[in-house]
């Protein structure tokens, strides 16, 4: 079984307490439909583990297969730098077919992102190269496809359901541990 | 999955030789494995052109071309479908390495590399690294519905790299 070999750092994008007992890291693609269902699955499991649960998300754009996915994990990159990582992630996420550049700036709007330095960022491509290595790291780690997650450090192979998840997260014992 | 699935087959493993092929990868150029002569060569053969799991694992490695290029590999995709089917996939998928059509006598390579699925006339999802010599430096088998990522191939074709590297530095 293929094990996570970059533990969550310092500078990741994290929600929940960093000692939760349990951590799900999700390594995922803006543009990939089926992460766009696992989006809402997240949210489901999330509620229902509270602070019992951290979660990292990492950028696995699969840029062959869907074009718009770099651009867009850039974007959720230049609102980080703004402080507004996991907005721009929902939004990003609820707006699927709104990740061309256009669609981009009008999500930056809508979150009052100071538009020049959202708009700079994404030209000057300066956080490609994370984007990148976030892939480079998921593939050394045996992600095969999107979205791949891994359930205190194990993959999870098999359906991606807020149910599933948990099961895998919580070894079966469900959410009462 | 079906509970009558066939034990998987194993793949040759590393030190063999590995057997040669010529296939079709357009309707008028084929590859031999002697085209490939001093480069190592990546071999994923996998049942289907369009099934689901293949079309994932081949978009990863799609997606990992130029990864692998840089170490200086020769990448080939290997099933049973013809070159008209590999032709419509590869373009509807973006493919950017070429298909090899292991069509006719249908499953010919995919037998010589055990990588063959009598139960079904299709290909196993099998992985294969090849030296530049022709020699099988690593493989892997799957089950048909699980994919099996590209670590394992980076890291066997990094350590020929850096097998390559050191053996330019001993005189």
């Amino acid at each position: 079984m293929s094990r996570l070999r970059t533990p969550p750092g310092p500078d990741e994008r994290f929600q929940g307490p960093r000692d939760a007992p349990v951590i799900l890291v999700e390594y995922g693609d803006y543009q990939c439909p089926y992460c766009g269902q696992a989006y809402w699955e997240v949210k489901q499991l999330q509620q229902r583990m509270g602070p019992r649960m951290g979660f990292v998300f990492r950028d696995f754009p699969l840029t062959q297969a869907h074009p718009q996915a770099l651009q867009a994990a850039e974007a959720a990159h230049a609102a980080d730098a703004q402080g507004h990582f996991w907005r721009m992630h929902d939004l990003l996420f609820e707006n699927q077919d709104r990740l061309e550049r256009s669609g981009l700036l009008a999500l930056a709007e809508a979150l009052t992102l100071d538009l020049d330095r959202f708009r700079a960022d994404l030209d000057s491509h300066r956080f490609e190269e994370r984007v990148r290595r976030d892939f480079m790291d998921g593939v050394r780690s045996g992600v095969n496809g999107t979205p791949t997650f891994f359930a205190n450090g194990h993959r999870h192979d098999g359906p991606f359901d807020a149910r599933t998840l948990l099961e895998a997260l919580t070894g079966g014992l469900g959410a009462s541990r | 999955m079906a509970p009558s699935t066939p034990a998987l087959s194993r793949p040759l493993l590393p030190g063999s030789r590995a057997p040669s092929f010529q296939l079709a990868a357009t309707p008028d150029t084929s590859v031999s494995l002697a085209d490939c002569a001093g480069s190592p060569v990546v071999l994923v053969f996998y049942p289907a052109d369009f099934s689901p799991v293949c079309s994932d694992e081949l978009a990863l490695f799609n997606e990992l071309l130029p990864e692998m290029q840089r170490l200086g590999a020769r990448v080939f995709g290997v099933s049973v479908d013809s070159v008209w089917s590999h032709l419509a996939f590869a373009k509807e998928r973006k493919l950017r390495f070429p298909l090899l059509a292991d069509f006719h006598p249908k499953g010919e390579m995919s037998r010589c590399y055990q990588a063959w699925r009598e139960s079904e006339g299709v290909s196993e999802r099998a992985l294969y690294v090849l030296t530049g010599d022709g020699v099988i430096a690593w493989s892997h088998m799957s089950p048909p519905s699980v994919n099996p990522g590209a670590d394992g191939v980076l890291d066997a074709l990094e350590h020929l790299s850096a097998q390559a590297a050191s053996r330019e530095v001993r005189p």
